[in-house]
């Protein structure tokens, strides 16, 4: 039996009332034991017999089209074959669902994939894709450098009331022009497949998020029915994006081993990943905020400017959070896009906020200083009561308690005035902002059996990619059922389960999580029946059930395993509301006063995310966040060759992300929050709230410091000095 | 050609591809995928393992260049009922997410910790001539070469510092 739950009316906090004790408690991973030994398999790992091995060819020019010359490598030792159809471009946006743009013999970026050579071994291949001649006939018109950019696609937003006339009005305003990198998602695991057919059916091993949205873009890419598609990732080494949809190296696995009639597995290099799945882009901001005498905001205009490859469906929402986290009834939101000959744009973690964020926390930074005022009251002061642009109620909100909270934990009150504090060479300094993401809910449907043993078994084609799924869905039915979570095996990731979220958005635990709930009330309500009482009266803990005044242990109860299939839906609410998770982040770092170096000593985020599934893996997620903001702020950023538009950093040695040494001491507050309009767990997402305004609290300490404003991120020493 | 590996205290004989890498016939030829692939040119770490006791890439190594070697691997350090001590610390404290580059983080702050053991200094070591301490600027800047993009620092450095207090009650 399925039941289905659609979010039309708030829900009764059914997880308050159950007697087992473990959700939310911080229970140590369930795969930890596996991953910290070796043990747990991901995609290119698995073992098949007769494997080939692919190794992709990228295109060398920006634009044009190619001819490839096999005869070049075929004569070379362990030759299998030379594949040029049906790959993609790029890797497909997240929810694609349908084929990503399959250029053929077109070349739309430098390091596009372009062949596909395969091989008996990984090294022969690697050899030959080097060793192939490739002729290309090149267009002068690429777009690789946007400095001279005219072709500019408007897109508004929103556009309420008049924002200029706000700012002629306003007691005091701010007028701020911003500039950020691209970013990459520099997952640890690399993108990789192994495809392998069993006559018109395919089962594909592979890194990815959403296995419901990839089984459609890869049959569709293959010119297949879904049917005919297996997809398997029961462990994902890491995504944040880039694996939302399917890659070149699904495709070109599948192609390959469908020719060949053996498994082929491809796995892509460093480079290729930052070539050819996706990127963030980067953008130009130019943000206006106009406030009263009261430090009341009037008016908000963020404007963007952004990039992405012609054909590409994408935007980065950069404005995502200026749209609903302050009150002020002038506003306008708009972005400009602009398609270059550049790897594709896409979401990675925290799209929008990441960079939207980072400017519009900067700017209300700016604006409490102009103001004379404490940048936390000014946040409070303008929290709307509904959504400014669209009048919903919101369905909760807890950045005022975030705020201050935060404010207590921290030491605010030791904050000092601008460039103050200094110990030797270092100025000292501390920075608060906001943090929001919007909280989002998708349809997503799990399977939950329980044993006459008192054991139960959740299969569903989720993920986990290091969010804590296999942890938190079987908390969440062990609470449900009254079971220890010992006693619950959690499945994941075989789309032949029923159809999950997928992780991404942040809305993977509260989605696929919902939908274990539902399945297993539908078993309580057969254990209820069968104990003679209502669903609500029954309790069940440790493999008892008490209601009816009677007690009975599961076994007794039932003979047979009871199989339920719970479905969750959007609804009238998740339409009706407003729903985001909030919170506040504060930094203190040391400045160089010699170098311009910046050191973040120390970082707290008070997050109100509703319920909370797991303590220790959230607090995890939202330290990742924070780091990520370290890195936003300070180092990481994507540089371009205006020559030719490609990423000239792509590797890890040179797109720098954070390491142990970048990362002072790091705090986690959480708000105690229920909400009823998200989903029947009163919980909203954290995966990405942790890292939305983190990095803003970095620049803002940055000045607190040392009196130095960064408009251009990162924030490299080379911006800072010159201005010290 | 032919290599001779012990590998986990096991003797291992292979016939490779000379341009076969220390990680490659680890993963591809002994199925010891614990060994992470995470950039395959030493800048991320995930390959670490221990030669001869020593950490290294296994990524920039040649099999070849490692003829009569022993070589050490996650495997070879705990099994998920038998969990090293640095492994439970790792599981306690929440030292990862995805697990992808967690056998390095562990290899490597199993070598690293006995390097500090040796009192070898690095960059972060104030008095050159004294011998070094496991401070937490010390572990940081020791591990700083294993990448972690969950960024499960945190955790990390917690574990390591448990096993290591651990280690040393056990050796009073």
């Amino acid at each position: 039996m399925t039941t289905e739950l659609k979010m039309d009316v708030p829900q009764p906090r059914f997880l308050d009332q159950t007697q087992q004790g473990v959700l939310g408690k911080p229970i140590p991973r369930v795969d930890g034991a596996l991953k910290v030994t070796g043990q747990a398999t991901y995609a290119a790992e698995w073992q098949m017999d007769d494997m080939a091995h692919g190794v992709f060819v990228g295109a060398a020019i920006p634009k044009g089209h190619f001819t490839i010359d096999r005869d070049s490598i075929a004569g070379m030792d362990g030759f299998l074959g030379l594949y040029t159809d049906n790959l993609v471009r790029n890797s497909a946006r997240g929810t694609l669902n349908t084929n990503p743009v399959q250029p053929g013999d077109r070349v739309d970026y430098l390091g596009q994939s372009i062949a596909l050579v395969v091989a008996e071994t990984f090294e022969q291949a690697r050899d030959m894709a080097a060793a192939l001649k490739v002729s290309y006939t090149r267009d002068d018109d690429a777009v690789t450098d946007l400095s001279e950019y005219d072709d500019w696609e408007l897109k508004v937003g929103i556009e309420l009331g008049d924002v200029d006339a706000a700012m002629d009005a306003a007691h005091k305003s701010v007028d701020l022009e911003y500039t950020t990198k691209g970013h990459n998602s520099g997952a640890m695991e690399l993108h990789g497949s192994i495809a392998s057919w069993d006559g018109d059916h395919v089962t594909v091993r592979s890194s990815l998020q959403m296995l419901g949205f990839n089984r459609n873009e890869l049959a569709d890419s293959l010119g297949v029915p879904p049917e005919q598609v297996r997809l398997l990732s029961p462990y994902v080494g890491g995504g944040f994006g880039s694996k939302l949809g399917i890659g070149p190296d699904s495709v070109g696995a599948a192609v390959a081993a469908r020719d060949l009639g053996r498994p082929v597995r491809v796995v892509l290099t460093r480079p290729q990943v930052f070539d050819t799945t996706i990127r963030r882009t980067e953008t130009r901001q130019h943000i206006r905020l106009a406030a009263n005498q009261d430090g009341r905001l009037t008016g908000i205009s963020h404007v963007n400017w952004q990039s992405n490859l012609p054909g590409e469906g994408h935007a980065e929402p950069v404005d995502a959070a200026t749209r609903f986290l302050y009150a002020g009834e002038n506003r306008y939101c708009a972005h400009y896009m602009a398609r270059r000959n550049s790897p594709a744009t896409g979401d990675v973690r925290s799209p929008g906020e990441a960079v939207g964020m980072l400017t519009l926390e900067a700017a209300m930074d700016e604006l409490a200083e102009a103001l004379e005022m404490d940048p936390i009251d000014l946040r409070i002061r303008n929290i709307p009561e509904v959504h400014p642009g669209n009048g919903k109620p919101i369905s909760s909100n807890g950045m005022a308690s975030s705020l201050r909270q935060g404010a207590e934990a921290f030491g605010w009150d030791q904050r000092q005035p601008t460039g103050t504090r200094r110990e030797g060479e270092w100025l000292i300094g501390m920075g608060v902002a906001a943090a929001a993401r919007a909280n989002l809910l998708m349809p997503s449907s799990a399977r939950v059996t329980l044993n006459p043993d008192a054991t139960a078994v959740v299969e569903t084609d989720m993920t986990d990619i290091g969010t804590g799924t296999y942890t938190i869905l079987g908390q969440i039915a062990a609470e449900t059922l009254g079971l220890p979570t010992e006693s619950v095996t959690v499945h994941l990731g075989d789309s032949n389960f029923p159809t999950a979220s997928g992780s991404g958005g942040s809305w993977g635990a509260t989605s696929s999580g919902s939908s274990v709930l539902i399945a297993a009330r539908a078993i309580r309500k057969t254990l209820a029946e069968r104990m003679g009482c209502e669903e609500e009266a029954l309790t069940l803990k440790d493999g008892m059930a008490t209601g009816g005044n009677k007690r009975s242990a599961l076994s007794e109860l039932i003979d047979q395993p009871i199989s339920e299939e719970g479905k969750i839906d959007k609804g009238k609410l998740t339409k009706g509301t407003h729903q985001a998770g909030y919170g506040a982040h504060f930094a203190e770092v040391a400045v160089n006063t010699v170098t311009g170096e910046v050191r973040v000593r120390r970082m707290l985020a008070a997050m109100a995310a509703g319920r909370i599934l797991n303590e220790q893996t959230a607090r995890s997620q939202v330290y990742g966040g924070q780091i990520w903001g370290i890195g936003s702020a300070l180092h990481e950023g994507l540089e371009f060759d205006t020559r030719t538009g490609h990423i000239a950093n792509h590797t890890l040695g040179e797109y720098y992300v954070p390491v142990h040494l970048d990362v002072g001491d790091l705090d986690v507050l959480f708000i105690d929050e229920r909400d009823d309009m998200a989903n029947p767990m009163q919980a909203k997402g954290i995966g990405e709230l942790g890292f939305c305004g983190a990095a803003a609290a970095v620049a803002n300490a940055i000045y607190n410091a040392c009196g130095v404003r960064i408009r251009d991120f990162p924030a490299t020493p080379d911006r800072i000095f010159p201005h010290l | 050609m032919r290599v001779s590996l012990t590998v986990n205290d096991t003797p291992r004989t292979l016939d490779l591809d000379p341009r076969t890498s220390l990680l490659d016939a680890l993963r591809d030829h002994l199925h010891l995928t614990g060994t992470k692939k995470g950039c395959d040119h030493g800048q991320c770490g995930a390959c670490t393992v221990l030669v001869n006791g020593e950490r290294v890439n296994s990524c920039l190594c040649l099999a070849v260049m490692h003829d009569g070697d022993e070589v050490t691997t996650i495997e070879g350090l705990g099994t998920p009922e038998n969990l090293s001590p640095l492994q439970a610390a790792f599981v306690k404290h929440d030292g990862f997410q995805c697990g992808y580059c967690t056998p390095g983080q562990i290899m490597s702050s199993h070598a690293m910790l006995k390097e500090i053991a040796r009192g070898w200094p690095s960059h972060v070591t104030e008095d050159l001539s004294a011998k070094a301490e496991l401070t937490i600027e010390e572990l940081k800047e020791r591990m700083s070469g294993n990448l972690c993009r969950c960024s499960a620092y945190k955790g990390i450095a917690d574990a390591i510092l448990e096993a290591a207090a651990e280690q040393r009650e056990a050796a009073e």
